[in-house]
């Protein structure tokens, strides 16, 4: 394999916080080119958050999420594999789809530009603009000298 | 105890119909939708959500649709539904450390790495009704801080954003929470017996009544277990979430998650070691429920008594009763199991209490009689 993990762990992450419609827009070309193998259909069931005590300490049950997963394997041989939080089958069958064509290098740079790049920029984006938002609520508070009369 | 009845199915079948129809309300009026529920009622999703204890919001907001805003009966679907679900995986745990925050305050440092930043918050609005919201029309949105203030837009990066609580850590005047890697136990499999470990408490307690742990919080704000409270540090906004899958053998990124997380610092105690530092309760809650997390908060110091050596005098710290009638689920199921037939156990009642005052007329009457 020529990608490295954490590439490959970087590109999930995009896709799986990307909005489903985009992810999908984005990817219809690449995906149409190759016919993919159902290893996993994709699926849904829970995943168990955990939390720390103090935000340092010990775990603990938080409560659960859905999660759906899904594996495919493209015709080159490489398996897909997504797992998102949410329940929608067609963001988990897309991710999957991507994440076995990735694997290809002859067709991961093309993704990573038309795909990956622009969900990580509208990701960066949004994230800006929160930030911002969150910003002009920053408040400087005074003690005030109590009088002694 | 109630027994088994037959009959009804058509009466039943109509009541469910008139629910349906109460439930949609005036046909003329537009249907409320569940993205508009999800959208607009952020607050009751992130409650449903907590209590109902699965992260989903379009399924919460579909629950308080359907519950007709009945948000105890929202949060017993979702549990409900949670049922039907496997649990496929457990995540790593969250690190709130690392949270893409929205709002951040301290009611114990004024001046902190990062500042104070309000967010979206009820606190500071009047409580004055605004009759502006009963017109439609566009709602005057927040100004970002670009457009205010250039000086410094990264402000609330999550790297400047340090927690508050271990600068007292560093001074050794707070209780550390170090992890020492104890599995933490799990309620949904296995029933707590008391007493039991923290990670079990808090588990109840995220999925607790916010109006029942408010109150305990209250009472121990009131005296009835007192344990000095500051807020420390309230902190909301997105974390990520992140799995180890075996079939993958590495770390993946999901998803975020948005929580609510409060750290109390509670009066100080001398701890076995001798040393005397400052306690400390934590809540967590998904999205935005600030309420929930301070109550919590409060209610898990409390239920530290033990291992201060603090008499337990006060419900607040009776493990067993909060733990045990925290969850509105099972409390609205035996309150409501009430409604259910109960014929025969009443007739029973009836009878003997027609028996006894039968005994006792005959009784009197025979104590009349002139010997």
């Amino acid at each position: 394999m020529n990608t490295t993990r954490s590439q490959r762990q970087h590109w999930m992450s995009v896709m799986a916080k990307a909005p489903s419609e985009k992810l999908i827009e984005l990817a219809s070309s690449f995906i149409k080119s190759d016919d993919f193998k159902t290893i996993r259909a994709p699926e849904i069931g829970l995943a168990q958050i955990r939390g720390r005590m103090g935000g340092t300490g010990n775990t603990f049950n938080l409560g659960d999420t859905t999660i759906t997963r899904c594996v495919v394997q493209s015709t080159a041989g490489h398996y897909g594999y997504a797992f998102i939080r949410g329940r929608d089958k067609a963001h988990a069958q897309c991710a999957a789809k991507l994440d076995a064509l990735m694997q290809q290098s002859t067709l991961a740079s093309a993704i990573d530009a038309q795909v990956i790049e622009p969900l990580q920029q509208q990701w960066n984006a949004q994230q800006k603009h929160k930030r911002s938002e969150t910003d002009a609520t920053k408040v400087k508070f005074f003690t005030l000298v109590r009088g002694e009369d | 105890m109630y027994v088994a009845v037959k009959g009804g199915e058509q009466a039943i079948s109509q009541a469910h119909k008139l629910l349906a129809k109460r439930r949609r309300g005036d046909t003329a009026v537009t249907e409320l939708s569940v993205e508009q529920i999800n959208e607009q009622l952020p607050l009751a999703v992130d409650r449903v959500m907590t209590e109902g204890s699965i992260y989903d919001r379009e399924l919460a907001a579909l629950a308080i649709k359907q519950s007709a805003g009945d948000l105890v009966e929202a949060i017993f679907l979702l549990r409900a539904y949670r049922t039907t679900l496997s649990r496929l995986y457990t995540t790593d745990p969250i690190d709130t450390g690392k949270m893409q925050v929205e709002r951040r305050i301290s009611a114990t440092f004024k001046d902190l790495p990062g500042g104070q930043v309000l967010g979206a918050t009820f606190d500071y609005t009047h409580r004055l009704l605004d009759f502006k919201l009963l017109a439609e029309g566009p709602i005057e949105t927040g100004q970002s801080a670009s457009e205010q203030t250039s000086d410094n837009p990264a402000d609330s990066d999550p790297l400047l954003m340090s927690r508050v609580l271990p600068m007292l850590e560093r001074e050794a005047l707070l209780v550390e929470e170090i992890d020492d890697g104890a599995p933490p136990a799990d309620i949904t499999q296995d029933a707590p017996s008391y007493p039991c470990d923290r990670s079990a408490r808090l588990q109840s307690l995220v999925r607790g009544d916010e109006g029942f742990l408010l109150a305990l919080g209250y009472s121990t704000q009131r005296g009835y277990g007192r344990n000095h409270p500051f807020a420390g540090e309230i902190r909301f906004g997105d974390v990520e979430l992140c799995l180890t899958p075996d079939e993958l053998g590495f770390t993946i990124e999901i998803g975020t998650l948005q929580v609510t997380e409060c750290e109390m610092i509670n009066g100080f105690s001398r701890l076995p070691e001798g040393e005397i530092k400052f306690t400390r309760g934590y809540g967590l809650a998904f999205g935005q429920s600030e309420r929930k997390c301070m109550a919590m908060a409060l209610v898990d110091r409390a239920l530290q008594a033990d291992s201060y050596d603090e008499e337990r005098t006060s419900p607040a710290q009776q493990e067993e009763f909060v733990l045990s009638h925290c969850d509105n689920v099972e409390a609205s199921g035996f309150v409501s199991h009430l409604k259910l037939p109960h014929y025969v156990d009443f007739q029973a009642e009836l009878e003997l209490l027609r028996r006894l005052q039968n005994k006792k007329s005959v009784v009197s009457t025979s104590q009349e009689k002139p010997a």
